[in-house]
C-alpha cells in the first residue's frame, strides 16, 4: 500500500523540480528578452540586410520600383573592392587614424587627464571633467561648426586672426594639415569616455592603499607608475578595446569636417567611404550594393578585433564569481 | 625618536579632526591614542605620517620641524586597519616595496624581505597574493612591511580591530614584544581601552577632538582629571551618581536620596567645598554585595560572564554596575546591601566634568 504511494510521492517531486527549473530557465531568457529583441532588431536584421545587398547590384542608377529585378551577383562587388586603387589608400587612412587618435588622446591623454584631476582639490577636478565632456555632449554639427570657424581662412578663422596679430603667415589649415585637425577634433571627443572611466576606477582604489604607498617611501609619480596604474589596469584594456572599435566606425566628424577630402580621399576613412558609396555618391549616383561590401568587411573586421581583444585581455576573468569572504 | 607636537590643529573645511592638542612623546615610548570614534586619532596620525598637513601647530621629529616634510622623507611605518596591501603584489613584493623605493639592491632587499618574514612567522607565504591570506596573516604581512624599512616611528592605526578576539589576543602580545625588543618609537590608535591598557606606557585619551589626558594607564584608572576619562577607561565603566557633599561629626557624607555615604577627609573636603551637588563616581569593584553593607538595594539583572557575575542593582532610581562571585549564585529580585569603598570614590565638577580630586 505504502509503494505506489512512494512512488506516486517521488515521480510528484520530479514534476515539481522539472517545473522549477524549467521556470527559472524560462526566468533568465524572459528577462533578456528586451535586449535581444533589439539586438536582433537594429543589428542582426540590419546586418543581414547589408550582407545581401553587398551581394548585388543594388544602385541608384539601375533601380526601379521592382525590387524582384535586382541583379544578384555573387562577390562581384568584393572584387571591385580589391582592385579598387583608393580601397588600399582608405584602409591604409583608417588604421593610421584609429591607431593615432586611440594612443594619442583617447588612452593617453584621458588617462593624464584623470590622473591630474585626481590629484588636485576635488571640485577642481570635477568641473575640469565636466567642462571636457562637452564636446561629447555638443550636437556634432554644431561642435565641427565651432571649429571650422577656428580654422578658416583668414580674415574668418579664429586661428588665423592670432597669427594675422602676431604677424604671421596665415593658412588654409583644413586643406594644409588636414590629418592634425581631423584627429585632434575626434580626440577631443574621445578623451571624455576614457577620462570617466579611469577617474572613477581612480577614485575607487581605497584611500588606505594610496596613503600606505606615500608611507612606505614613494613619491606622487612612483605611487602612479607602481600602486594606481596596475590597479586600473581592467579599465585600461576595456577602455583600449572598447574605443578601437567606436573609432573604427565613426564617421560623421569626419564627414562633416572635410568629408574625406581635401583632394581624393585625403582623409577618407573606411565608414566615411561606405557611407559615401551608399548613399551619397556624385551626382546622386548611389551604389547600395558596392558600399555595402565596404560595410560587410567593416562589420568583420570588427567583430573579429572583439572576438581577439576578448581572448587577449580574458575579459571574462571581469565577470568572475564574488568569491565569498572565508570566515 | 622623540616626537614632540605642539598645538596641532587639522581642520577639513569646517569640520575640525583634531584640536589643540600637544603631546611630547619619549624615544623608544610605547603610546596608545585612546578614544571613541570620530574623535580625531586617525587624523592625528595621518598627519605625524605626513598625509595630511597640520593648519595650525608644530610637529618634530628629534629636533627637526616636520611640518611640510613629505611622507617618504620621515621614515615611518604605518600599520593600517585595512591592511592596505597591495592586491597586485606577492607578499615578497608588499614587504620588498619600501626597499625597492629606496633603491635597495636586490640581494639587499631578498635578505631583508626573508628576515623580517621569518620573524613575523610568514616566511611561507612570500609568493602569495594579499587576497589568499586570512586577516591574521595579512596583518603579519602589514606588520612586517611597516617594519623593514627599520623605521624612526611606528604608526599603529587600529590595526587588530579586524581581527577575531583569540588572535587579537595574541598579536597584542607579540607587537608589545616587538615593540619593546626593537625600541621604536610607537603610536598605537585604538577605540578598545584594554588594548591600550595593556600595551601602551602612557595613554593619550581623546574625545570631539580634544586631548581629555595623558597619562600611564594606572594612572589614568585611579586618578582620572575628567570624568570622560573616568568613564571611558576601565570595564565594565564607573557608576556615577549625583550627590550632595556636606561635612558631618568631623568627616563628610555624600548623600543622595536615601543613600548616605561616610567619605574621608581626603576625598570628601574638595567635593563638600562644592556649592550644589557634584558628580560621585565608583568603579564597578569598589562595590561589593556584603551583609554589613550600607545601602539597601534589589538586584535587577544578573548576567555571567563566566569568571564573575555583572550585577545591575538598583537603590530607589539610582542604577550600579558591580561585579560578584559566581559561586553567591545571586538572583534577580534578590534583596542586598551594597557595600561602597570609598576610598576609591571619585568627584567630579558637573559643569566642567574636571575631576575634583585630581588635577
Ligand atoms: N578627509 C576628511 N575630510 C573631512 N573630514 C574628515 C576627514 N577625515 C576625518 N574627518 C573628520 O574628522 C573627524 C575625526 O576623524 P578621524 O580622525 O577619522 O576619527 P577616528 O580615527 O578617531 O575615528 C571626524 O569628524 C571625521 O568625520
Ligand atoms: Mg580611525
Amino acid at each position: 500500500m505504502s509503494e505506489p504511494n512512494a512512488t506516486a510521492k517521488t515521480s510528484a517531486a520530479l514534476l515539481q523540480s522539472r517545473r522549477n527549473a524549467l521556470r527559472s530557465y524560462l526566468g533568465a531568457y524572459g528577462f533578456m528578452a528586451p535586449a535581444g529583441v533589439l539586438v536582433i532588431i537594429f543589428f542582426l536584421i540590419p546586418v543581414a540586410i547589408v550582407l545581401y545587398l553587398s551581394v548585388t547590384n543594388l544602385a541608384s542608377s539601375n533601380f526601379t520600383s521592382n525590387l524582384a529585378k535586382m541583379e544578384f551577383v555573387g562577390l562581384k562587388n568584393y572584387e571591385t573592392l580589391l582592385n579598387d586603387q583608393f580601397a588600399r589608400k582608405i584602409f591604409f587612412n583608417t588604421i593610421f587614424y584609429v591607431l593615432v587618435t586611440l594612443s594619442l588622446f583617447n588612452v593617453t591623454l584621458a588617462l593624464i587627464v584623470s590622473l591630474l584631476t585626481t590629484h588636485i582639490d576635488r571640485s577642481a577636478g570635477f568641473l575640469f571633467r565636466a567642462l571636457w565632456i562637452l564636446p561629447r555632449i555638443t550636437s556634432p554639427v554644431v561642435y565641427i561648426l565651432i571649429w571650422k570657424r577656428m580654422t578658416a581662412e583668414a580674415p574668418f578663422g579664429i586661428l588665423n586672426q592670432f597669427n594675422e596679430f602676431l604677424g604671421q603667415p596665415t593658412y588654409n589649415y583644413l586643406s594644409t594639415n588636414p590629418w592634425v585637425f581631423v584627429v585632434v577634433v575626434n580626440g577631443f571627443i574621445g578623451v571624455s569616455f576614457g577620462m570617466i572611466i579611469f577617474t572613477s576606477a581612480i577614485e575607487s582604489i581605497p584611500k588606505d592603499l594610496l596613503n600606505a604607498s606615500l608611507v612606505d617611501g614613494s613619491s606622487r609619480l612612483q605611487r602612479i607608475r607602481y600602486v594606481i596604474l596596475p590597479l586600473i589596469r581592467w579599465p585600461l584594456l576595456f577602455v583600449v578595446t572598447y574605443q578601437t572599435l567606436s573609432l573604427l566606425t565613426s564617421f560623421v566628424e569626419i564627414q562633416l569636417l572635410t568629408d574625406g577630402g581635401p583632394g581624393l580621399y585625403r582623409t577618407e576613412v573606411w565608414s566615411l567611404t561606405a557611407y559615401h558609396r551608399a548613399l551619397s555618391n556624385y551626382f546622386g549616383n548611389a551604389q547600395w550594393g558596392y558600399g555595402s561590401a565596404f560595410a560587410v568587411l567593416l562589420v568583420m573586421i570588427g567583430v573579429v578585433l572583439a572576438v581577439i581583444y576578448m581572448r587577449v585581455f580574458r575579459f571574462d576573468e571581469l565577470i568572475a564569481e564574488p568569491r565569498v569572504e572565508a570566515l | 625618536m622623540e616626537i614632540r607636537i605642539d598645538n596641532l590643529t587639522k581642520k577639513f573645511g569646517d569640520v575640525v579632526g583634531v584640536e589643540d592638542l600637544t603631546l611630547h612623546i619619549d624615544d623608544g615610548e610605547f603610546v596608545a591614542f585612546l578614544g571613541p570614534s570620530g574623535c580625531g586619532k586617525t587624523t592625528t596620525l595621518l598627519t605625524l605620517a605626513g598625509i595630511y598637513k597640520p593648519t595650525e601647530g608644530l610637529i618634530r621629529f628629534g629636533d627637526r620641524v616636520v611640518n611640510t616634510v613629505q611622507p617618504k622623507d620621515r621614515n615611518i611605518g604605518m600599520v593600517f586597519q585595512s591592511y592596505a596591501l597591495y592586491p597586485h603584489m606577492t607578499i615578497f613584493q608588499n614587504i620588498a616595496y619600501p626597499l625597492k623605493l629606496k633603491k635597495a639592491p636586490k640581494n639587499v632587499q631578498n635578505e631583508q624581505v626573508r628576515q623580517v618574514a621569518n620573524v613575523m612567522g610568514i616566511g611561507e607565504l612570500l609568493d602569495r597574493r594579499p587576497g589568499q591570506l586570512s586577516g591574521g596573516q595579512q596583518q603579519r604581512v602589514a606588520l612586517g612591511r611597516a617594519l623593514v624599512k627599520e623605521p624612526d616611528v611606528l604608526l599603529f592605526d587600529e590595526p587588530l580591530s579586524n581581527l577575531d578576539a583569540r588572535l587579537r589576543l595574541t598579536m597584542r602580545g607579540e607587537i608589545k614584544h616587538l615593540q619593546k625588543n626593537l625600541g621604536i618609537t610607537s603610536i598605537y590608535v585604538t577605540h578598545d581601552q584594554v588594548e591600550a591598557m595593556t600595551m601602551a606606557d602612557r595613554i593619550a585619551v581623546m574625545n570631539l577632538g580634544q586631548l581629555q589626558a595623558f597619562d600611564a594607564p594606572d594612572e589614568l584608572y585611579d586618578r582620572p582629571k575628567t570624568r570622560f576619562v573616568a568613564g571611558f577607561v576601565g570595564n565594565p565603566p564607573m557608576n556615577f551618581l549625583d550627590v550632595d557633599v556636606s561635612q558631618s561629626n568631623g568627616g563628610f557624607v555624600a548623600a543622595a536620596d536615601s543613600i548616605q555615604l561616610p567619605v574621608g577627609n581626603e576625598r570628601g573636603e574638595p567635593p563638600a567645598g562644592y556649592d550644589g551637588s557634584v558628580v560621585m563616581g565608583i568603579r564597578p569593584e569598589d562595590i561589593t554585595i556584603a551583609d554589613d553593607g550600607d545601602v539597601n538595594g534589589e538586584i535587577f539583572v544578573v548576567e555571567p560572564l563566566g569568571r564573575e557575575d555583572l550585577i545591575d542593582a538598583r537603590v530607589g532610581p539610582h542604577s550600579f554596575i558591580l561585579l560578584a562571585d559566581t559561586e553567591k549564585q545571586h538572583r534577580a529580585g534578590e534583596r542586598v546591601a551594597l557595600k561602597f569603598d570609598m576610598t576609591q570614590a571619585q568627584f567630579f565638577d558637573p559643569q566642567t566634568e574636571r575631576s575634583l580630586l585630581w588635577n
